[in-house]
């Protein structure tokens, strides 16, 4: 007797794009649910008691016992973690205990500010380092690879505070050229807070769609120094990291088949061996990014710019709890949206990741 | 008639270590005809082709008491002059597709960037023609291939590829520096053959550079034998039995044969005086 074995049928296998979609979203739902993990044990094991922090110390035993009971603090570990993970996914990451509002409505307000500040540093950093680090590695050991060296050198080398304070007193205090800390004037921080409808809390955006250009120039060029301060830090970073990745690339043997065609030096170098430049300064321009959106503590306290990093660490000061957890849950998730971002890009430009 | 004239090339590397002489004192003319370029790794037989086209880098340097190019002196060209010549006159087919090509560039865009940008061709007509140097190296399915990125194809397929990309603007001369080496066996006839084909059929002038001195003497109508950075010998390639040169008789005796015997084969000798 003859065993005709069973064809097994093809495995059911979803279209490409949806299966590299749905795996990232996985992964970064695994990453943030350990996120959680991690505070929410550091919110176990700091030695604040939460009851306290909320009651005072003058509190009855029975006010005592009844805060901790509607706080949930009377149920088991896991179940406090699935409590404290369900608020998270819903966006409730608490009350602070300093400014009493909800910790997440303190985000949406001082996030905005370290966002727009990030961003146009980076693009700063970028549209300056990418082309230097292009100019140094095409000239190797010329006066054009050095200044470029300097320049990043000092970048790396200079502590920001003092350039900060350094970029204040020349630029606001003596030539005048440029706002002073804060994001606006004080008259227009008024106006903005109470005409302006925030669409964003990106003041640049926000006056930009509601036609109020005097305040958009005046947000303008309040922001200009912070982010230049900011940006010459990442524009070092990344000038140097283009450099050796060009340098690379242009000893590659496809550079030689591009000038055996007879291309011209500008379309070897900007279109050639950019291209495949691109491929790892993408993850170094999306890390450099994500250490800005986590707000820079220093740069914020020079210029009073009322972002992410000196929310934190106010409330660190303060023993704030909830607004350090939740400050760090929100900088962690953007940090790893970033990566996966970056991920992503990279299949974009590199054919063979895809 | 001379196509390529070459007297007294030098390439010198100025290093931290001091001075490396790729290069020392080669001359040779070539009219359309097949030169071969034999010899060990180091023996500056790449240095020489990409000097033709002045491809060197920095530190490296050239000098010749004379290169002519068809009447051009390649000495004193302008980088504008070589660049033409680069794109049109002399083409050079490198080693080994997996590095030769853009990897992040499909393939359709690497053909076609010469005629667009050079020659001003518009979009469609450079694909048609593109398409037809592709369909002349033997590739099937060439409309396929040209939306494929490098890392897609096979080594033969991309080492085809190449050779179309560098015979589409139709050029006097064709460097092929080791076309083959990186390829299977199975593959290299064939690569070789359709090399062979279009530089017969295109009257082309041919320099072919290997380290397979049988494999040149088959192919090619004439012979230089380098070591160390000189020729030690140049033969016409059907006198390449009767080579006197004890460098030449060792490269030749240095294969194996089938259905030879087995003993083990004999080394190269490497003589400090076939330097000098």
């Amino acid at each position: 007797m003859t065993v005709v074995p069973d064809t097994p049928a093809p495995p059911f296998r979803l279209p490409r794009p949806i299966r590299l979609i749905g795996g990232t979203a996985l992964s970064l739902a695994i990453t943030i649910l350990g996120l959680l993990l991690v505070t929410f044990i550091i919110g176990r094991v700091v030695p604040i008691d939460p009851v306290l922090a909320i009651i005072g110390e003058r509190a009855t035993t029975e006010q005592y016992e009844a805060t901790r009971i509607a706080l949930g603090l009377d149920e088991p570990m896991w179940k406090q973690f699935a409590i404290y993970v369900g608020d998270a996914v819903q966006g409730d990451l608490g009350q602070s205990l300093r400014t009493r509002r909800e910790v997440s409505e303190d985000i949406i307000r001082y996030f905005p500010a370290t966002l727009e500040l990030a961003t146009i540093a980076t693009l700063f950093g970028v549209l300056v380092g990418v082309p230097a680090g292009v100019l140094a590695a095409t000239r190797p050991g010329t006066w054009v690879d050095q200044i470029v060296r300097i320049v990043g050198l000092m970048g790396y080398s200079m502590p920001v505070f003092w350039l900060g304070l350094l970029a204040l007193l020349i630029f606001y205090g003596i030539l005048g050229w440029v706002g002073g800390p804060g994001r606006l004037d004080a008259g227009f921080s008024m106006m903005f807070e109470l005409d302006v409808p925030q669409r964003t809390g990106m003041i640049l955006i926000d006056t930009a769609l509601a036609g109020e250009w005097a305040m958009f120039r005046n947000a303008l060029s309040h922001i200009v120094l912070p982010s230049a301060v900011l940006g010459y830090t990442s524009m070092a970073y990344i000038s140097r990291m283009t450099r050796s990745f060009m340098m690379n690339e242009l000893g590659q043997e496809y550079i030689t088949t591009a000038r055996v065609k007879g291309m011209p030096e500008w379309r070897v170098v900007w279109v050639h061996a950019l291209k495949n430049v691109m491929v790892p300064l993408i993850t170094v321009i999306a890390l450099s990014y994500a250490y800005l959106l986590e707000g820079s503590v220093l740069t914020e306290t020079i210029f009073a710019w009322p972002g992410l990093g000196s929310y934190i660490t106010d409330a660190l000061f303060a023993a704030d709890m909830p607004a350090v957890l939740g400050g760090t849950v929100v900088v962690g998730v953007v940090f790893v949206t970033l990566n996966m971002a970056s991920d992503l890009l990279y299949r974009l430009v590199d054919p063979r990741a895809r | 008639m001379t196509l390529l004239s070459v007297k007294n090339l030098r390439v010198t590397f100025d290093t931290e270590a001091g001075k490396v002489e790729a290069v020392r004192g080669v001359s040779f003319s070539l009219g359309r005809e097949r030169l071969g370029i034999v010899g060990e790794s180091g023996s500056g037989k790449t240095m020489t082709g990409r000097s033709v086209l002045r491809l060197i880098r920095p530190p490296g340097r050239i000098e010749a008491e004379e290169m002519r190019f068809d009447g051009i002196d390649l000495m004193a060209a302008s980088e504008r002059q070589m660049r033409a010549l680069r794109g049109q006159r002399i083409a050079m087919v490198m080693q080994d597709p997996k590095y030769s090509l853009n990897p992040v560039m499909k393939i359709g865009a690497q053909l076609t960037e010469g005629l667009r940008l050079r020659d001003g061709m518009s979009a469609k007509a450079a694909r048609l023609k593109a398409i037809e140097a592709l369909e002349a190296v033997q590739i099937r399915g060439p409309e396929r291939v040209m939306e494929a990125y490098p890392h897609e194809l096979s080594g033969g397929m991309g080492q085809r590829v190449m050779i179309a990309m560098m015979l589409i603007p139709n050029p006097d001369l064709l460097i092929a520096d080791e076309p083959t080496s990186a390829l299977d066996v199975t593959v290299q006839a064939e690569v070789l053959s359709i090399l062979d084909g279009l530089v017969r059929d295109r009257g082309m002038g041919l320099i072919f550079i290997s380290h397979d001195l049988r494999l040149v003497g088959r192919f090619c109508d004439r012979v230089l034998v380098m070591y160390k950075g000189r020729v030690v010998e140049e033969l016409e390639a059907k006198n390449l039995m009767n080579a006197t040169h004890p460098y030449t008789q060792g490269l030749l005796n240095c294969l194996p044969r089938i259905g030879g015997n087995r003993s083990p084969l004999p080394g190269l000798d490497r003589a400090a005086e076939w330097a000098e």
